[in-house]
C-alpha cells in the first residue's frame, strides 16, 4: 500500500459497525438461499432470520461502552461518519428487538400467507437500515440509511398478494414517504450548498460562519431537512399516510413501523436538531413544539372517534394512538432546544417503554386476528373468559400505553416527559400534554374494560363453536410472553429504561 | 387511665420498618392471590366463597398491621418519622422508595385499614351484585394498597403514583358493581380526578425540578426556602387543583355525588372514608409545609371556596330532603360529604396549628361517621329496593323507629354525628376549624376569615336542618299497620361492620386528646419548616 494510498482509505472498525452489517448479511443469505429451499423448508428461513437479529444484538454487547467511532476522516480524525456512542447503541438495541419480535409475530403468517423468502429479506435490510441510522453522523449516510429502512417497508405493506387494500395503502405509503424524502434531499442540499460539509458536527461548526448572503438558503436547508424525519415519526400534518398503512400492510408490519419506522424518524430528529443544528434551536425549537402539541392532539382526537364495531378498528385506534404517542415523543427532543440535550434520553426511556408495549399489544392483536380476521376493538369482548392470561397482559399493556398504574413502566415514562417539558418551562406543552393523557385514558381504557367484560352470547352457527379456543402458535406466545415480562421487570426496575434518561447520550 | 405518651409496646425499628412496607405490599400480594385458584384445604364451599373469605383474610391481616404499628409507635415524638425505609429505586428520576408514619399518617393508615376490612367483612355476607367477586376483592385489595401507600410515601412522585393507583380499582368498583348510570359515573370519576393530577404531576414536578429533590421530609424541613415565591404560586396553583378535585372542593365536586350515587355500598364507602382524605391529606402534608408562601397567597381563595362548598352542600341536601323533591339518600349524604369537606380545607386554609388540626380531626370523624352513613343508606337500599326519600318515606314517614328500631337508632345516631354534636367525633374537627379560621396564621386578613367563620357557623345550623328533615322523614312515621311487609332490624354481620365505627365515633367525640395528641406536635413541626 502506497503512502499515498494509505491517506485516503478510511480504516474500518468492523466491530462497531458489526450489527447493522449482520442483519443486512442475513438479509442476502436468506434472499439466496429462499432460491434452493423447497416449499416444505421455508420455516427455515424465519428461524435464520431471528437468529440473525439475535446475534445482531449480542454483537451490541462490546459496544457498550459507547465510545467506538469509525469511517474518520484522515484529515480530521474526530470527524467520523459512523459512531456507536450510547445513543446510537442504545436505539439499534430497540430496533433490532423491535425486529426480532417482528419477526416472531410473522412466523406463522409467512407459513400461510406472506411469501417467505422475501418477507425475510425485505425485513432485515429494513431494519438493517434502521440499525444503521441512530450511528450516522452525516446526511448522506443518514439520507441513504432512511431509505434503506424505508424502501423495503413500501414492499412489505404491499406483500399480501391479491389484496387490493394491502398495494393502495403501499402505494399511498411510497408516494407520500418519497415526496417527504425529496423535500428532506433538498434541504440536505442546501445544508451543504451553505456549509460545505455532510458531517453533522461540522456543520454544526459552520452554520455559525455562514454568509450573510446563505443564511436564508441555510434555514430553509433546516427546515426542509426536518419534513422527512417528521414524516417518518408520523408527525402532524405528515400523518395521514398511517391509518390506511397500518389496515393494509400485515399486522406484524404495522407493528414494525408503529415501533421501528418512528425510531427511524426520532433518532433522525434527534441527530439533525441536537447535532447538527444546535444553533438554530431558535428555528425548530417552536416548530417541533407545535408539532409535538398537534401531534398529539390529532392522534388521540382521532383514536377517540374510532367506532369499536368497525372493521379494522382495533388496529386503526392502535394507530392513531402511536400517533399520539409519537406527540409525547417529540416533547423532550423540543425541549432540547430550550434547556440542553440532556432531555433527548427522555424521548429514548420513553421510546424503549413504548417499543415494549406497543409490540405486546400487537401481538395480542396479531393472537385475536387468528379467530377474528376483522380485527375489531369490539373482538376483545370478554377476552377474560376465553384466554385470562392474555387478556390481563393486553390490560396491562394498554394501562401503560395510557400510563396508568399498574402500567407502572407507562407511568415513569410520562413523567420523564412531563419533566422535560417542565424543566424547559414549556408549561403550556406540558398541560396540553396533561389533557391527552386524560383523553387517550378514555380509550385505552375502555378498550381495557372490553376485555372483562362478559362475553356476548355468540349466536354462532354449530361448526363455528368448535375451533373457538385455538391454540396460539408457539412464537405468538413467545412474543406475548417477552413483551409481557420486559413490562413487568421494568415496572418493577424502572430504572433500567429511565437511567438514559438521567445523562448526556453523545 | 393509660398514660397514652408511652409507646405502648416496645417493638424494634426493623419490624416496625417492615410493617409499614408490608401494609403497602401485602394488599398487592393479596390482590394478586384472589386471581388464583384457591389451594386445596382453603377452597370453601365455592369458589366465590373462597375469594370473599380471602379478602377478609388479606384485609384483616393489614388492620392486625396497622393496629401493631400504631401499638409500637413511639406516642412521645408523633413529630417524628417512624418506621421509616428511604431505599433507592430510580436514581434517574431521583425517586426513593421512602416510606414513614408520623401523628399525621397514623390515624389515617389506621382508618384505612379498618374501613377497608369493614367492607371486606360486609361484602362476605352481602356481595353486591354484579360479575364475580374475584376480581371485586382483587381491585378492593388494590384500592387499599394506593391508599394505604398514599399516607406512607414520603416523596412526591411515589405520592403521584399512589394517587393514581386508586383511580382504575374504584373506577371498575364503580362501573362493574355499581346501580344506575354506573358507567357515566365512573367515566365522570376518573376522568375528572385523572385531569386534577396530571396537573398535581406538574407541580409536583415543578417543585421536585426547582429544589433539586423530591423528598417530601427534606422538602418540609426546608420549608420552601429554597423555592421562589413566583414558583410556589404556580405550585400550590397546579398542586391545589388536583387535590380539590379529589377532595372536592366546591365547584369541582360535581363528579362525586354521581359517583356515590352509582357506586356500590363499598365502594361509597371507601370513597367517602378514604379516597376524599387523600386530597385533604395531600393539602397538610405538600401544600403545607413545603410551599408555605404559595399557600398564603390561595389561603384566603381556598376558604372561600371551602365555605360556598359548606353552604352549596348544605343547601342542596335540604333541596334533596324536601318532600316531593324525590331526592336520594345516598346522593345527600354525598353532598352532605361536600360540606364536610368544606370544613376540613377551612382549616387548612387557616395556616394555624388549630385549624390544621382540626382539619384532621374532621377528617378522620368524616371517615368513620360517613362511612357508618353510607353503610346504612346501602342496607336501607338492599331492604326497600330504593333510596329515594320520598318513596321511603310516603306521606306521613318511613317509621324505621318503629319497623326496625336498632336500624332506626343507628341512622339517628349517624345522623347527630354527622351534624356535629358535641360529645361525638362530628364536633371537635369543625369547631377546631372554625377556631383556626376566627384567628387565621398572620398576615391573613383577619375580617376575611371572620366572615369566612361566620358563613361556616351558618352552615352548621343548615347542616343540622337537613339531618333533622331526614330523620324525621325516614325514622318517624306512624306505627305501621299490619299489611305493611315486615323489615328485618340489624342483621348480625352488620352489627360486626358498624360496631367498630360507632364505637370509634364515640371515643373520638368523649376523647378527642387520642388523636390530637398525635396531630398536634406533627402538625406545629410542619407549619414550623421542620423545627420542633
Amino acid at each position: 500500500m502506497t503512502p499515498i494510498a494509505a491517506g485516503l482509505v478510511q480504516s474500518v472498525d468492523w466491530l462497531a459497525i458489526a450489527p447493522p452489517t449482520l442483519a443486512a448479511v442475513v438479509a442476502l443469505i436468506v434472499l439466496v438461499a429462499d432460491l434452493f429451499l423447497p416449499h416444505s423448508r421455508k420455516q427455515l428461513l424465519g428461524w435464520t432470520s431471528i437468529a440473525g437479529l439475535a446475534a445482531s444484538i449480542l454483537l451490541l454487547a462490546p459496544l457498550r461502552t459507547g465510545d467506538r467511532s469509525t469511517f474518520c476522516l484522515t484529515t480530521a480524525p474526530d470527524v467520523c461518519s459512523y459512531t456507536a456512542d450510547h445513543f446510537a447503541v442504545v436505539i439499534q438495541f430497540l430496533v433490532l428487538g423491535g425486529a426480532l419480535l417482528t419477526a416472531l409475530l410473522s412466523l406463522s403468517d409467512t407459513r400461510e400467507k406472506l411469501p417467505a423468502g422475501e418477507f425475510w429479506f425485505l425485513l432485515l435490510s429494513s431494519a438493517a437500515g434502521a440499525a444503521l441510522l441512530p450511528a450516522s453522523r452525516d446526511l448522506a449516510t443518514l439520507v441513504v440509511a432512511l431509505e434503506v429502512a424505508s424502501l423495503p417497508a413500501f414492499a412489505l405493506v404491499g406483500l399480501k398478494r391479491g389484496d387490493r387494500m394491502s398495494s393502495e395503502s403501499a402505494l399511498k405509503f411510497f408516494l407520500s414517504s418519497v415526496t417527504a424524502t425529496a423535500v428532506m434531499l433538498l434541504g440536505v442540499s442546501f445544508v451543504y450548498a451553505a456549509t460545505g460539509t455532510l458531517h453533522l458536527t461540522e456543520i454544526a461548526q459552520r452554520l455559525d460562519d455562514v454568509p450573510a448572503q446563505l443564511e436564508t438558503l441555510a434555514q430553509a436547508g433546516v427546515a426542509l431537512t426536518l419534513v422527512g424525519f417528521a414524516f417518518k415519526t408520523a408527525a402532524a400534518p405528515f400523518h395521514f399516510w398511517v391509518p390506511d398503512t397500518y389496515v393494509g400492510a400485515p399486522l406484524p408490519v404495522a407493528a414494525y413501523l408503529s415501533v421501528v419506522g418512528k425510531a427511524v424518524g426520532f433518532s433522525g430528529l434527534i441527530l439533525v436538531t441536537v447535532i447538527a443544528f444546535p444553533l438554530y434551536a431558535d428555528v425548530w425549537g417552536p416548530a417541533l413544539t407545535v408539532l409535538a402539541a398537534l401531534t398529539m392532539t390529532v392522534g388521540n382526537v382521532a383514536a377517540l372517534r374510532q367506532v369499536s364495531t368497525r372493521a379494522w378498528s382495533a388496529v386503526r385506534l392502535l394507530a392513531w394512538s402511536s400517533v399520539a404517542q409519537a406527540g409525547y415523543l417529540l416533547v423532550p427532543i423540543a425541549a432540547a432546544a430550550y434547556s440542553g440535550d440532556d432531555q433527548i434520553g427522555s424521548t429514548v426511556a420513553y421510546a424503549l417503554m413504548y417499543a415494549v408495549v406497543n409490540l405486546g399489544a400487537f401481538a395480542v392483536a396479531a393472537l385475536v386476528a387468528r379467530t377474528h380476521p376483522l380485527n375489531r376493538v369490539a373482538d376483545y369482548r370478554g377476552l377474560y373468559a376465553t384466554r385470562p392470561l392474555t387478556a390481563l397482559t393486553m390490560g396491562f399493556f394498554l394501562l401503560n400505553l395510557a400510563g396508568l398504574p399498574l402500567g407502572i413502566i407507562g407511568l415513569f415514562a410520562k413523567v420523564t416527559v412531563f419533566s422535560a417539558a417542565v424543566d424547559a418551562s414549556l408549561g403550556w406543552l406540558a398541560v396540553v400534554m396533561g389533557v391527552n393523557v386524560v383523553i387517550a385514558l378514555y380509550y385505552y381504557l375502555q378498550w381495557t374494560t372490553l376485555l372483562f367484560r362478559a362475553p356476548v352470547t355468540a349466536p354462532a352457527p354449530a361448526e363455528y363453536t368448535e375451533p373457538r379456543r385455538h391454540r396460539a402458535p408457539a412464537p405468538l406466545t413467545l412474543a406475548i410472553a417477552l413483551t409481557a415480562a420486559a413490562g413487568v421487570v421494568l415496572s418493577g426496575y424502572p430504572q433500567l429504561v429511565l437511567r438514559f434518561a438521567a445523562k448526556t447520550l453523545f | 387511665m393509660i398514660d397514652i405518651s408511652e409507646p405502648v409496646i416496645d417493638i424494634s425499628e426493623s419490624v416496625m420498618q417492615f410493617l409499614l412496607a408490608f401494609l403497602v405490599v401485602g394488599p398487592l400480594i393479596g390482590a394478586a392471590a384472589a386471581l388464583l385458584p384457591a389451594p386445596p384445604g382453603l377452597k370453601g364451599k365455592s369458589p366465590d366463597q373462597a375469594v370473599l373469605r380471602h379478602g377478609v383474610t388479606v384485609t384483616g391481616v393489614m388492620l392486625a398491621a396497622a393496629i401493631v404499628l400504631t401499638l409500637g409507635f413511639d406516642h412521645d415524638h408523633p413529630a417524628k418519622m417512624q418506621a421509616t425505609t428511604d431505599i433507592k429505586w430510580i436514581p434517574a428520576l431521583d425517586v426513593r422508595l421512602h416510606l414513614g408514619v408520623d401523628g399525621i399518617s397514623l390515624p389515617l393508615l389506621v382508618l384505612t385499614a379498618l374501613l377497608t376490612f369493614l367492607c371486606a367483612l360486609y361484602s362476605y355476607f352481602k356481595m353486591p351484585s354484579g360479575p364475580s367477586p374475584k376480581a371485586f376483592v382483587a381491585l378492593l385489595l388494590v384500592l387499599e394498597s394506593g391508599t394505604l401507600a398514599t399516607f406512607a410515601v414520603l416523596d412526591l412522585v411515589l405520592f403521584f403514583l399512589a394517587f393514581e393507583m386508586v383511580l382504575i380499582p374504584m373506577y371498575f368498583l364503580i362501573a362493574r358493581w355499581g346501580g344506575d348510570q354506573r358507567q357515566a359515573a365512573a367515566w365522570k370519576f376518573i376522568l375528572y380526578t385523572l385531569l386534577g393530577s396530571v396537573v398535581m404531576l406538574l407541580g409536583l414536578l415543578l417543585i421536585g425540578l426547582k429544589a433539586g429533590t423530591f423528598d417530601m421530609v427534606a422538602l418540609a424541613t426546608d420549608n420552601g426556602r429554597d423555592i421562589t415565591t413566583s414558583v410556589q404560586v404556580i405550585a400550590v396553583l397546579a398542586i391545589g387543583i388536583g387535590l380539590a378535585v379529589k377532595t372536592p372542593m366546591w365547584p369541582l365536586h360535581s363528579w362525586l355525588p354521581d359517583a356515590h350515587t352509582a357506586a356500590p355500598t363499598v365502594g361509597s364507602v371507601l370513597l367517602a372514608g378514604v379516597l376524599l382524605k387523600m386530597g385533604t391529606y395531600g393539602f397538610v402534608r405538600i401544600a403545607l409545609p413545603i410551599t408555605p408562601d404559595g399557600m398564603h397567597v390561595f389561603a384566603p381563595y381556598l376558604a372561600a371556596f371551602a365555605v360556598a362548598g359548606i353552604i352549596y352542600g348544605s343547601l342542596a341536601c335540604l333541596a334533596l330532603a324536601r318532600p316531593g323533591a324525590k331526592g336520594d339518600l345516598k346522593r345527600l349524604i354525598a353532598y352532605s360529604s361536600v360540606g364536610h369537606m368544606g370544613f376540613v380545607l377551612l382549616g387548612i386554609a387557616s395556616m394555624t396549628p388549630t385549624g390544621v388540626n382540626g382539619a384532621l380531626f374532621a377528617n378522620i370523624a368524616h371517615g368513620l361517621i360517613t362511612g357508618l352513613l353510607f353503610f346504612l343508606v346501602g342496607a336501607l337500599k338492599d331492604r326497600y329496593g330504593t333510596t329515594d326519600i320520598d318513596t321511603l318515606a310516603g306521606s306521613a314517614g318511613a317509621a324505621l323507629y318503629s319497623r326496625a328500631p336498632r336500624f332506626g337508632g343507628l341512622l339517628v345516631f349517624g345522623a347527630v354525628a354527622s351534624l356535629g354534636l358535641p360529645g361525638l367525633a362530628g364536633f371537635w374537627g369543625e369547631m377546631l376549624a372554625m377556631f383556626g379560621a376566627f384567628d387565621p396564621a398572620p398576615g391573613l386578613s383577619r375580617p376575611a376569615f371572620l366572615t369566612f367563620t361566620a358563613i361556616a357557623a351558618l352552615g352548621t345550623l343548615l347542616t343540622a336542618a337537613y339531618l333533622l328533615v331526614v330523620v324525621r322523614r325516614v325514622c318517624m312515621g306512624p306505627r305501621p299497620t299490619a299489611d305493611q311487609p315486615q323489615l328485618a332490624d340489624v342483621q348480625g354481620y352488620e352489627f360486626a361492620a358498624w360496631t367498630p365505627l360507632v364505637a370509634l365515633t364515640v371515643l373520638a367525640g368523649l376523647w378527642p386528646a387520642v388523636l390530637l395528641g398525635l396531630t398536634d406536635p406533627a402538625v406545629q413541626k410542619l407549619l414550623a419548616g421542620g423545627k420542633s
